[in-house]
């Protein structure tokens, strides 16, 4: 092949780096504008420069509630991050192995993940409706209702969370060395020891990215959450709901503090797995270290 | 191979091994080890998925009046959203039309991811000689995707409102008298933001197939004398063809269900299937509703199975 880079690699750069200004350019605008001057409207030019609508949010003198909705989004994204890293983990381990049901998980995991979210939503709010009704019925007639932030509502994030959950796993043992385990087996591990001091450590990393994952699908999460949340709102919801009424920056000064918080989970997280990968490659091996 | 799972979960079960034998603790059967590992997420599946699936059905049957469910067998969730459809031939009744327009806008947004995605994929692939470069740039492209959806809508309207950026320059320039109302709030805003949104779901799968494409086979093509248009149509394309299918799949889906960004971009004026189901909702018509999931779940799947003719799925990922 010819040496230096071809035509194709210049134009095909510059398209890039347009998708990139493309992802990019809206998201840092209204970061920008979130710190618009107290005048200041809802586009350019900044009308001063003042940290005065972000203030006004932590105040509670906007339309929402922030400090609570914000717990609520917190609390419900920490327990999805959870108990998807544990779920995705077991069920990775148990696809090592044939086992039956395995294509029933398989295509529930895929079609939960294609399958509409208005109607995987509007389906866990009906079975919600209908447990209540039947408790109401039969048990107690004072009954409000069964649905709620960690009922229907963590359940509708799960749906959408474990797939891709499951989907890295595939992901890491199609790159994982059987041998591995074998050796610390011949070495007599049991197979939790196996687990524990082989394997979790080697997938440490994408474990990691899989927390991320779940945090973060679940903390922006909207279309699941829109008819399974039950009477209170998240913080996605809140905002979606600014959307139609509000006329000056506080909607921005929002969305600069929601994804202020994905983005320090993001940096958290990516530099965990950085920092693993690079003790994994100093520490990982002793090769050429000479017998112990 | 079995025999060796089988005997590391289990050591006692295989005759021969034994040492296993004498041990005292009775291990686990590896069946059973399997069912605790999986189960979890099967019984998430089964009670949020699986079983609301099955009440969104059998619910579209259901009776209602203003306030209520009745559960009495009836089509009226069924007929009431065909409403029209007969009497008014040859005019396309409401249900009919907001199905053309979401296929449409499904079509419009498919056809611009594909385009952008493919390449973007494309030269992360082949023209990212670097693996530290290959994982940083497509990072970039994957952060956007855990921040929030509505933030990376509502980020478009400084830019394209009626004073937005976008405008206020074009006036400027003396390009345009007065500023352009179908910036924003229109069905170009829609189609912009998906395009925006989910051009991620193409980039993903289509740069898994395109890396694990064997650079000989591109240099083969090459010293056959192939151009490199003929290299891409006759060799990349069909190569990278389980990857477009995926992400058709996951954009085409995920278009054909969307209501909010159909919602917050069209101004909430702009009529789709997945607005419908909540329109029905907020109004309190579940078994419309149902009725209306029933039928764009039965249209997904119809396109689903159509493209995953192309390829097998499960053995591409």
């Amino acid at each position: 092949m010819k040496e230096g880079r071809p035509r194709s690699f210049y134009v095909l750069a510059i398209f890039f780096a347009a998708y990139v200004l493309f992802l990019y350019g809206p998201m840092i605008a209204i970061y920008v504008l979130s710190f618009q001057g107290p005048q200041g409207g809802l586009t350019f030019p900044m009308n001063g420069v003042s940290t005065f609508w972000i203030a006004k949010l932590f105040q509670g003198t906007g339309i929402v509630d922030l400090g609570a909705a914000f717990r609520r989004s917190l609390l419900l994204g920490i327990i999805v991050m959870i108990v998807t890293v544990v779920l995705s983990v077991a069920a990775g381990m148990a696809f090592r192995r044939k086992f039956k049901a395995q294509s029933i998980l398989f295509y529930s995991a895929i079609a939960s993940l294609i399958v509409p979210s208005i109607i995987t939503s509007l389906g866990i709010s009906l079975e919600f409706r209908i447990i209540d009704d039947l408790i109401k019925a039969h048990w107690n007639e004072n009954f409000e209702t069964s649905m709620g932030l960690l009922t229907s509502g963590l359940g509708a994030h799960l749906t959408w969370t474990l797939p891709f959950g499951l989907l890295i796993m595939f992901a890491i043992f199609n790159r994982f060395d059987p041998r591995l385990e074998e050796a610390a087996r011949d070495l007599g591990a049991t197979p939790w020891q196996t687990f524990r001091h082989v394997v979790l450590p080697i997938i440490l990393p994408s474990v990691i990215g899989i927390g991320l994952f779940g945090f973060t699908l679940s903390w922006d999460e909207l279309a699941r959450s829109s008819q399974a949340i039950g009477a209170v709102n998240t913080l996605p919801l809140d905002l979606q709901g600014l959307t139609t009424t509000v006329t000056n920056p506080d909607i921005y000064a929002l969305g600069t503090v929601i994804s202020a918080v994905s983005f320090t989970v993001i940096t958290l997280a990516l530099g965990t797995i950085h920092m693993l990968n690079k003790r994994q490659a100093a520490k990982g091996s002793d090769a050429g270290k000479g017998l112990v | 191979m079995p025999e060796e799972v089988l005997q590391q979960a289990s050591p006692g079960l295989i005759p021969g091994s034994g040492s296993a034998r004498v041990a005292k603790v009775t291990r686990l059967s590896p069946s059973f080890i399997s069912w605790l590992q999986a189960g979890p997420m099967m019984l998430v599946f089964l009670a949020f998925f699986l079983i609301p699936l099955m009440f969104v059905v059998i619910v579209s049957f259901w009776d209602y009046n203003e306030y209520q469910l009745l559960p009495a067998f009836s089509g009226r969730g069924y007929t009431d959203t065909f409403e029209g459809c007969i009497a008014q031939l040859p005019e396309l009744c409401t249900i009919a039309k907001t199905y053309l327009k979401t296929l449409k806008l499904c079509f419009l947004v498919w056809a611009i991811t594909l385009f952008i995605g493919f390449w973007v994929a494309y030269f992360l692939a082949f023209h990212v000689k670097s693996k530290t470069w290959q994982m940083g740039l497509s990072l970039l492209c994957t952060i956007p995707f855990w921040t929030s959806n509505v933030i990376r809508m509502i980020a478009w309207i400084p830019l394209l409102g009626r004073n937005g950026l976008v405008n206020s320059g074009l006036v400027k320039t003396g390009l345009i008298n007065h500023p352009l109302e179908w910036l924003l709030f229109s069905e170009f805003s829609v189609v912009l933001a998906l395009v925006h949104l989910f051009t991620f779901f193409m980039v993903v799968p289509i740069f898994n197939s395109m890396v694990r494409i064997d650079k000989s086979l591109i240099e083969a093509a090459y010293d056959a004398g192939a151009t490199g248009f003929q290299t891409l149509v006759n060799v990349i394309i069909p190569l990278a063809k389980p990857g477009i299918v995926i992400g058709s799949i996951f954009v085409i889906t995920i278009v054909m269900g969307d209501f909010i960004t159909i919602g917050v971009m069209g101004g909430q004026q702009i009529a789709a299937a997945g607005k419908i189901i909540e329109t029905r909702v907020n109004a309190l018509q579940f078994p419309a509703a149902a009725a209306n999931a029933v039928i764009l779940l039965a249209i997904t799947f119809l396109i689903i199975t159509m493209m995953s003719r192309i390829v097998d799925i499960k053995k591409e990922l």
